[in-house]
């Protein structure tokens, strides 16, 4: 096969230099193209998403401020803050968030890898689901509040066991949504992966994991709040340190503001931590085309 | 062929054919697909597979590559270390950069070079970081051979390669893969459904049928490769009744 013979008998396939008009809008006409497109949530707008939380609170001024909202039941929300403003000046709100801080990125730390080992062994191997996925199961059906007891029990009451009940709520939904993820990549990529010859490390470097991405992201925002979540538990028993603790304190000296403080620094802290997890996933997922852009 | 690197010593006789089928059995449950196909590629030929739809085209070429595991039959297939496959959809991942997709699976430290070198070959310099989202079709296409030939493939198997692309398109993509073949010189079997396609590329044009070879054509630039070559009409009426289509009839309907 000569090379110059099939380059003359396809030349008809050559891009040739086409005469073509100046295009674009013809004069006069106004480029009236919709900005967004019809069907669709519409362009994405800057500090959108605190407009919801900025409704809520509006909302508690107004039922507080008519006397609507009884303090005894709710305080006033500027109440809180006058009693956040105390609370930081004595460096109390500091030392508890803290704590709660550290003992929260731990458990989520470890509750991560637990969950994105597991659903890996489970996704790779069929052995391996075998072994994990039952159990993971019956891991989910059991709270984690109903494991307490019994991690008092082995653990007492110090931090091993706060961090650990933390972990065991965060790896179940890091593992559901990493295994669905892995489970949902296409076979065409795993043909792909063997006809370009990838090592099995290769393989999983630059197949599964990115195509498992979307899934653990999401299991990765349910992770956070419910990290947050068996924080309040863990800190309400047999606590001597952490917002919990202070709010259960507070519950023993009918210190309503103080408990509404609590409650206002979980909200903030579920908020911005969420907030945080969207703007990596939104990063590390900028390969993706949704609708939501 | 299939042990080491593929690669002979210069010692060992120049191999006649890179790609060898011979009694190939392939079937879905019960009922067969190929029932025996036998076909020889030598080092640096363009065979064309013709065939109508779901005759089994896409199976052997899974074979060939070695994609065929779930698949039961019989019959030996012998091909090159270094095969490289151009799917119908362009298969890049979308999670990584065209760069990345073109490289994918290469280790030596000069693979950026090389796959700038590949991007550039197929006119898409400049685009390395972009997603291959970002891509026309046509251009998801070049990305794809810019990966096979990356690899300097002994053997380039293409499943309809073009298919999903429009006319235009696809006739650029020609000229395309004719330059890339010319220089890079591997055997290639291209599976089509396109009479044209064929003889426009190919050396030789198989045409599978009943799941085994009905026709052979050998295409010789000068003879009955162009419209007005003398056994052109010839050679594309024979391809079309191995078919089962009878042209005139095809156009009196028309
Ligand atoms: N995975 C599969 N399972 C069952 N039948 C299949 C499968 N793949 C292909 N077939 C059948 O095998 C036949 C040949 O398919 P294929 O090789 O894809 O045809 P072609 O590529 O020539 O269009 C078709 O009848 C098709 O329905
Ligand atoms: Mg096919």
């Amino acid at each position: 096969m000569t090379a110059a013979v099939l380059v003359r008998k396809l030349a008809y396939g050559e891009p040739g230099n086409s005469q073509r008009g100046t295009g674009g809008t013809p004069p006069g006409t106004a480029d009236r193209r919709p900005l967004t497109r019809r069907l669709g949530p519409g362009p994405r707008r800057r500090f959108a998403a605190l407009a919801g939380p900025a409704l809520l609170l509006a909302a508690w001024c107004l039922a507080s401020g008519t006397g609507l909202l009884d303090p005894r039941i709710l305080s006033e929300p500027w109440t809180v803050v006058a009693t956040a403003s105390e609370q930081l000046a004595s460096g109390k709100l500091q030392e508890h968030l803290g704590i709660s801080a550290h003992r929260a990125a731990l458990g989520l730390f470890f509750g991560i890898v637990l969950g994105v080992v597991l659903a890996l062994t489970a996704g790779l191997s069929r052995i391996g689901e075998a072994l994990v996925d039952g159990p993971v199961q019956i891991k989910r059906a059991i709270p984690s509040l109903a494991l307490l007891p019994l991690l008092v029990l082995w653990f007492g009451i110090d931090e091993t066991m706060k961090v650990l009940t933390i972990t065991l709520g965060v790896f179940v939904p890091i593992y559901l949504q990493t295994h669905a993820g892995l489970r949902s990549i296409e076979t065409k990529y795993v043909e792909l992966a063997q006809t370009v010859r990838l090592s099995r490390l290769a393989f999983i470097k630059k197949v599964v994991l990115p195509g498992a991405l979307p899934g653990f992201f999401l299991g990765l925002r349910f992770a956070v709040t419910g990290a947050w979540v068996s924080l309040v538990v863990v800190e309400q028993i047999n606590s001597t340190s952490g917002i919990g603790y202070m709010m259960e304190l507070a519950r023993t000296y009918g210190q309503t503001n103080i408990i509404v403080l609590g409650l206002a620094v979980y909200g903030i802290l579920g908020l911005l931590s969420d907030g945080a997890v969207q703007l990596l996933q939104r990063k590390a997922l900028s390969w993706q085309r949704t609708m939501a852009g | 062929m299939a042990t080491n690197d593929g690669r002979l010593t210069p010692a060992a006789k120049a191999p006649t054919t890179t790609v060898s089928v011979r009694g190939l059995i392939r079937g879905y449950g019960p009922k067969g697909v190929l029932n025996g196909v036998d076909l020889d590629i030598a080092p640096g030929e363009f065979v064309a597979l013709l065939g109508p739809s779901g005759c089994g085209k896409s199976t052997l070429l899974r074979a060939l590559a070695g994609l065929d595991h779930e698949v039961s039959g019989s019959g030996t297939v012998t091909v090159p270390a270094k095969v490289s496959v151009v799917f119908q959809d362009s298969r890049l991942l979308p999670w990584d950069s065209v760069l990345g997709n073109v490289t994918l699976g290469l280790q030596d430290h000069d693979a950026g070079e090389r796959g700038r070198r590949a991007l550039a070959e197929v006119g898409l310099a400049g685009r390395e970081r972009a997603w291959p989202h970002q891509l026309s079709g046509g251009e998801q296409q070049r990305v794809a051979l810019a990966r096979s030939l990356v690899r300097d493939p002994e053997l380039l198997l293409a499943d309809e390669p073009f298919g999903a692309l429009d006319a235009l398109t696809r006739l650029k993509m020609h000229s395309l893969l004719a330059h890339l073949v010319a220089a890079h010189q591997p055997a290639v079997l291209l599976v089509t459904h396109d009479v044209d396609e064929a003889i426009a590329l190919a050396d030789r044009i198989v045409v599978l049928d009943h799941g085994k070879v009905a026709l052979e054509r050998e295409v010789i630039s000068g003879t009955n490769r162009a419209p007005d070559d003398a056994g052109f009409a010839t050679l594309h009426a024979s391809l079309l009744g191995a078919l089962g289509v009878d042209r005139h009839r095809a156009l009196a309907t028309a």
